[in-house]
């Protein structure tokens, strides 16, 4: 039992060790450097974590097998990316069927804050309406069949992106999307600022989901992931509380691919491939711990902690069977991890709670009389 | 104790559906009056969880009517059906193994506040003055039912007759008018039976809810029903008190041929 309750601290601590003490070992112990090193490490990591938190929403609660994250982080990428990017600049005029200036407009001075929350808001409702749009003829389909399909879907706007320059440049990418209040800093200060600006929206999305599904709300979404039939035969109408836990998310999800665009500074098509926009995310729900808001976050910082690291052994004298392969040993683990996982930790790094309603935790907490045996509680997070 | 004189609050009129080529239930003519516990008797393979089905609106006939209260049911989805006050257990309990049998519960009333994100969001205090009554009322039905000691383990690990109980509860944590019980006391212990059947009887004169039971117990049938359909290869036999029936020609052809095959 004891031992079982250090895994997930011994794990968080393992990762964060290496993460910092490769670059730091390999760059001879330069500090700026490997502080650096660390912002664009957190910063992926920040941003990664509000897709994983989106699809716990899917999946962690209400049982939705979205296999085409892409979909929803192309979509809220490209839309943030039109609204905040300067009208005038270059060929953007003829994007979007020659309407992209028209749709980013004037009064969104680039360099003040607005244009980046109105993007985020954009790209949010443009994801959303994509979900809104897909659930009628996919959230009826079998769990699997729904999986496929959006699959498909993903695959198809990308192809669309890529096959249509004149949509949102193609393959060319969008380049020259400003970052947040870039100004204002010096270039090679912005990112720090950057960083603390995505972990405070990853904040504020954290509570608002944590509050939100964590309620009678949340408990017809486990419902549904338990039994689709209990769930109607309990009164709840099935399809619209489906609908409303995948369009949540996905309305997340595009904000995350806004923020993704701020980070970038340029959006194009190949970063929306089947292994960085859904997989990995899917790697880093399961290592977190599907149907816990905050094992997303600690999935997202464990995995992408083991796909940096990866990279960071390259420097080493590794022997040359290994050198050349690097690059698909990357690939190996983390399709081994989430093997590892599946096989012999299914509930993650930090279970889920076994209670939905946030009251009914604090109210079963309080009389001790009350109280579950303490081993039968796996009650995670805080 | 017949309750001829009262009306019928559900009646089913020429109801067939089948499965391809199997006629599960074959133009059934019935009805429930008001008030009664009637109970719904038939060998194995009658149609009678599929004419719960039917009902409760998980399937949809393929022919026929079925009025509750005086209005056409058949066609609604199962949250509708649910809306009017009918409710429905099911024969294999499928409880939500992955929450606490409390929550199992709580799931289940109508109108809560918290079942809007808004909500959740922004006038929480109302929320849980909600969840307040709830758990009040889930913890009251769950000691009802012998389960309380329970309240806070997941479904899963409840053993085959406690689950049989939950799903008895969830038919009380709402205010029905009318409750479908398919085979309540399979795998219960017959001592606490026996209390629920009281207690059913009690709900059903205290209330007014109409019960309308499935089972295969014939102790538990005479103890509980004051009338009797029978029916036996999807479609009504014969009907009557419980006396009645057991002297019912017809009705001992039908269990005899049923155990014969
Ligand atoms: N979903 C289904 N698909 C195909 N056939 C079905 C389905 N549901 C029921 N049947 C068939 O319909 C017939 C009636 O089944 P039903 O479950 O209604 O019987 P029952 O009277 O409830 O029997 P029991 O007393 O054994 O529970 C059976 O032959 C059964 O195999
Ligand atoms: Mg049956």
């Amino acid at each position: 039992m004891r031992a079982e309750r250090m895994i997930t601290p011994a794990v968080l601590f393992v990762v964060a060790f290496l993460v910092t003490a490769l670059p730091f070992e390999r760059s001879g112990g330069n500090f700026a450097g490997t502080a650096s090193f660390l912002t664009t490490f957190l910063t992926t990591v920040g941003i990664y974590a509000i897709f994983t938190l989106a699809l716990n929403i899917q999946w962690g609660y209400t049982g939705v097998f979205n296999f085409g994250v892409a979909a929803f982080f192309l979509v809220g990428a490209y839309t943030a990316a039109i609204v905040t990017k300067d009208p005038a600049s270059g060929e953007f005029v003829q994007y979007v069927g020659g309407f992209g200036e028209f749709l980013s407009p004037n009064f969104l001075d680039a360099g003040e804050w607005l244009p980046f929350i109105v993007g985020i808001g954009a790209a949010g409702l443009a994801s959303g309406l994509l979900a809104l749009l897909l659930s009628v003829p996919t959230l009826r389909l079998r769990e699997d069949y729904l999986a496929i399909s959006t699959i498909g879907i993903a695959e198809l706007l990308r192809r669309a992106v890529i096959e249509n320059p004149t949509v949102v440049g193609g393959t060319n990418a969008m380049v020259g999307i400003p970052g947040p209040l870039d100004g204002y800093f010096a270039p090679g200060d912005w990112k720090y600022a950057f960083l603390v600006m995505v972990f405070v929206f990853l904040g504020l999305l954290l509570f608002a989901v944590e509050r939100g599904i964590r309620s009678p709300w949340g408990r017809v979404l486990r419902a549904l992931r338990e039994d689709e039939t209990v769930t109607a035969a309990s009164g709840k109408n099935v399809f619209a509380f489906k609908m409303q836990g995948f369009v949540f998310g996905a309305v997340i999800m595009g904000m995350g691919g806004a923020v993704f665009g701020f980070g970038r500074g340029s959006v194009s098509p190949d970063t929306f491939d089947h292994f960085f926009a859904t997989f990995l995310f899917w790697a880093m729900l399961i290592v977190g711990g599907s149907g816990n808001n905050w094992g997303a976050i600690v999935g997202a910082f464990v995995v992408w902690g083991v796909w940096t690291i990866s990279l960071q052994l390259n420097g080493y004298d590794l022997p040359g069977i290994l050198q050349v392969r690097i690059f698909f040993i990357r690939d190996l683990l983390i399709g081994s991890t989430i093997v590892l996982f599946l096989l012999l930790r299914p509930q993650g790094l930090v279970p889920e709670q076994r209670r939905v309603s946030s009251w009914l935790d604090r109210r079963v907490r309080t009389p001790p009389d009350a109280r579950p045996p303490p081993e039968a509680d796996a009650t995670g997070g805080e | 104790m017949k309750s001829d004189q009262r009306p019928d609050i559900l009646t089913i009129e020429d109801v067939s559906k089948a499965f391809g080529g199997l006629q599960a239930v074959n133009r059934a003519d019935l009805a429930v009056a008001e008030g009664s516990i009637t109970g719904l008797i038939g060998p194995n393979g009658a149609g009678k969880t599929t004419l719960f089905n039917l009902i409760s609106g998980f399937l949809k006939p393929d022919h026929g009517h079925i009025t509750f209260k005086g209005e056409r049911i058949d066609g609604l989805p199962p949250h509708k059906v649910f809306h009017r006050g009918l409710v429905r257990t099911f024969q294999i309990p499928r409880e939500l193994g992955g929450m606490t049998v409390v929550e199992n519960l709580m799931l289940v009333p109508v109108n809560q506040a918290g079942e809007y994100l808004w909500n959740s969001w922004f006038l929480p205090w109302r929320v849980n003055e909600q969840e307040e009554t709830n758990f009040t009322k889930a913890e009251e039905v769950l000691s009802f039912l012998n389960l309380l000691h329970l309240r806070d383990e997941y479904a899963l690990n409840l053993s085959g007759g406690q689950k049989k109980l939950l799903e008895l509860g969830r038919t009380l944590m709402c205010n029905p008018k009318m409750i479908l019980l398919d085979e309540p006391a399979a795998g219960v212990n017959r001592t606490l039976m026996r209390d629920i059947v009281e207690d059913i009887k009690r709900l059903r004169k205290e209330l007014g809810i109409t019960f309308f039971v499935i089972e295969h117990d014939m102790d538990i049938v005479a103890l509980l029903c004051d009338r009797l359909i029978v029916m036996a290869e999807g479609t009504k036999l014969a009907e009557g008190s419980p006396d009645e029936v057991r002297k019912d020609e017809r009705v001992l052809e039908a269990y005899l041929g049923g155990r014969g095959r």
